[in-house]
């Protein structure tokens, strides 16, 4: 004998999937950035293919796949060879672009790409999903210290994009750029941004002044570049001022822009990154201020902790390791304080 | 298909150089892998005097076959190739191992003419020879890619990767050719890291495989006309059975080490004994 009893609506829980959009509810996005904009600039440059290691739908490269079938290669769950065999490939003048997650692609091929491509200068883009904190997996899957890794490597130009504009104005530049490149891809619905600043392009080396405040100066790559234009937006109804100047190109450093950015201005400077606060964006801009003898009127760095992060989902890790909109908003007005 | 006595002998005589221009490199430094290269030297007077495509003037020319040094501490054993090749000047020799020398202990790419990769990060050559072979079927490019590796670096996984991708692309562009002198840094490779049975392992991932005594001058001939000749869209690995130190008895029969020691005077009564042996008397 059954009882019909009401069962109380379960509450929808939050998610730690691998894969989670980084956008928020109702943001404007655009869809594979990376896969389109790679498949427009290969159309007439049949030297450009395609690698990846069982990740080219988790990185976008199945539309350069499906475009042109005779220039991809999978390589198989094998990372070492990925990016080993691009290194290959580029020695016989082919300009190949090798995908797959940030962890793999740095941590477990890290002498691959030290070896073979950047000991060599060879012609390789490695375009890598998942940067930072972007997936709900863990440390598995999340990849806070691949800027860290990857900044040592000599010769390597690293690019960390904020959205679907700076992957799309990137993939033609990271290209026509001779030598080896690590980017930080976006992938699946990609938030558009930074559309909305009159006269943005992305260049690559260059760093980009957003929007002028004068009470802090938050400097920023990735997708932190849009959580603090949002933070900024948040903080000006409260009559504080937030610059920001965005720096796509972490390397080689924009360190002219930064240091006229931060000179004569005595704002607080804050390095707000998806990149733990080691070895990231943070340390690099530290260096290039002491270097050149700039006192900003404080200095604070909103990256992730020096840990190993908890699994969950998104929107709870970032409030949890204060990338999100509010919290770093809180953090800087802690900061200010 | 069969090669002549004659051609032998000049092969023969090929190897005998190579191994002098490598002991005359090991004792301007007093050191270096001597041991390895007097091994090897039979396989690299067949792969650079008779095997491949080379324009020596030329050692970019597209249309060459590739060498690649994934055992990058054979450099003293590649140069003495490179030398009998006329890639590079016999008098460079003298500068091994010296301050802005182009021939640094450990091969590298951008030091020297011929010199295909950076190697000596082991396990890396095979996965680079799986893009080069990629990259030239790519390009509609009819050159072999040869990969020049020791059996030591068979313990690194990135060789099963690339093992496992160059069939899965039917990469008949690329012959894989392995030293097997059972020495590692530490020890007989048997008590390292047990890696027979290796013609089967290799057979095993879909790879046409040859064992042969790599100090067996016809032998090597065969092996490498073999490989060459196949039509099966498969990869080629060449096993060579190698004895270090082969060509002069007093290395030969030294305890089998890794890193032969060679004292000062020893170089010469090497160069010595070298000398007084037929220069065709080793095959």
């Amino acid at each position: 004998m059954s009882t019909a009893v009401a069962t109380p609506k379960k509450p929808k829980l939050t998610t730690s999937a691998m894969i989670a959009s980084i956008a928020s509810e109702g943001q404007r996005v655009r869809a594979a950035p990376f896969g389109k904009a790679l498949v427009e600039y290969a159309a007439n440059r049949p030297e450009v293919v395609g690698l990846t290691a069982d990740l080219a739908k988790y990185t976008d490269l199945h539309l350069f796949a499906q475009a042109y079938p005779e220039r991809f290669f999978q390589m198989g769950m094998a990372e070492q060879l990925l990016m080993g065999a691009a290194g290959g490939m580029a020695k016989e003048g082919l300009v190949p672009f090798a995908t797959t997650y940030a962890a793999f692609g740095t941590r477990r091929a890290f002498d691959f790409i030290h070896q073979v491509i950047a000991e060599e200068d060879l012609n390789v883009k490695i375009c890598c999903a998942l940067p930072g904190l972007t997936t709900g997996y863990g440390p598995s899957h999340a990849a806070i210290e691949d800027i860290a890794m990857m900044r040592g490597v000599p010769g390597l130009t690293i690019v960390d994009p904020c959205d679907a504009l700076d992957i799309e104005q990137a993939v033609p530049q990271i290209a026509e750029h001779k030598g080896p490149v690590y980017m930080r891809l976006l992938r699946g619905q990609v938030p558009l941004v930074l559309d909305e600043i009159e006269g943005y392009r992305f260049e690559l080396g260059k760093a980009k002044l957003l929007r002028e405040g004068a009470d802090v100066l938050v400097i920023s790559s990735g997708l932190l570049t849009m959580r603090a234009l949002e933070a900024a937006q948040d903080l000006s109804k409260d009559n504080i001022g937030v610059a920001v100047l965005h720096c796509p190109t972490i390397k080689p450093l924009d360190e002219a822009a930064i240091v006229e950015a931060v000179r004569y201005k005595h704002r607080l400077v804050v390095v707000a990154e998806n990149h733990s606060v080691i070895g990231g964006l943070g340390e690099a801009v530290a260096s290039a201020l002491l270097r050149h003898r700039v006192q900003p009127a404080g200095f604070q760095l909103a990256g992730l902790p020096d840990a190993f992060l908890d699994a969950g989902a998104l929107p709870t890790l970032h409030d949890r390791y204060g990338i999100s909109r509010e919290a770093l908003g809180v953090r800087i007005r802690t900061w200010l304080a | 298909m069969t090669v002549s006595n004659e051609r032998l002998a000049e092969l023969a005589a090929a190897a005998w150089r190579i191994r002098r221009y490598a002991l005359r490199m090991g004792e301007v430094q007093g050191q270096g892998y001597i041991g390895q290269a007097l091994g090897w030297a039979d396989v690299l007077a067949v792969a650079y005097c008779h095997a491949m495509n080379l324009k020596p003037a030329e050692p970019e020319w597209e249309g060459r076959d590739r060498f690649l040094l994934s055992h990058g501490h054979y450099a003293i054993a590649h140069y003495a190739a490179l030398i009998e090749a006329g890639i590079i000047a016999e008098s460079e020799l003298e500068t091994y191992g010296s301050d802005d020398s182009r021939l640094p202990m450990s091969g590298m790419a951008s030091y020297t003419p011929g010199m295909e990769i950076s190697g000596g990060s082991l396990g890396q050559g095979l996965i680079i020879g799986v893009g080069m072979a990629l990259g030239l079927k790519q390009k509609k490019n009819p050159a072999f890619v040869y990969n020049s590796m020791s059996d030591g670096e068979l313990d690194e996984g990135s060789t099963w990767e690339a093992a496992m991708s160059a069939a899965h692309h039917a990469l008949d562009n690329l012959i894989c050719l392995v030293d097997i002198n059972n020495q590692q840094a530490d020890g007989p490779s048997s008590k390292v890291l047990g890696f027979e049975p290796l013609a089967d392992k290799w057979a095993a991932f879909g790879w046409h495989v040859q064992r042969v005594k790599g100090n067996d001058l016809p032998a090597v001939v065969a092996a490498f006309d073999a490989a060459r000749a196949l039509k099966e869209p498969k990869p080629r690995v060449i096993l060579f059975d190698t004895l270090m130190g082969k060509g002069v008895p007093f290395l030969e029969s030294r305890e089998k080490n890794h890193f032969i020691r060679v004292d000062a005077p020893e170089w010469q009564q090497a160069l010595d004994i070298l000398d007084q042996t037929p220069q065709g008397a080793l095959a």
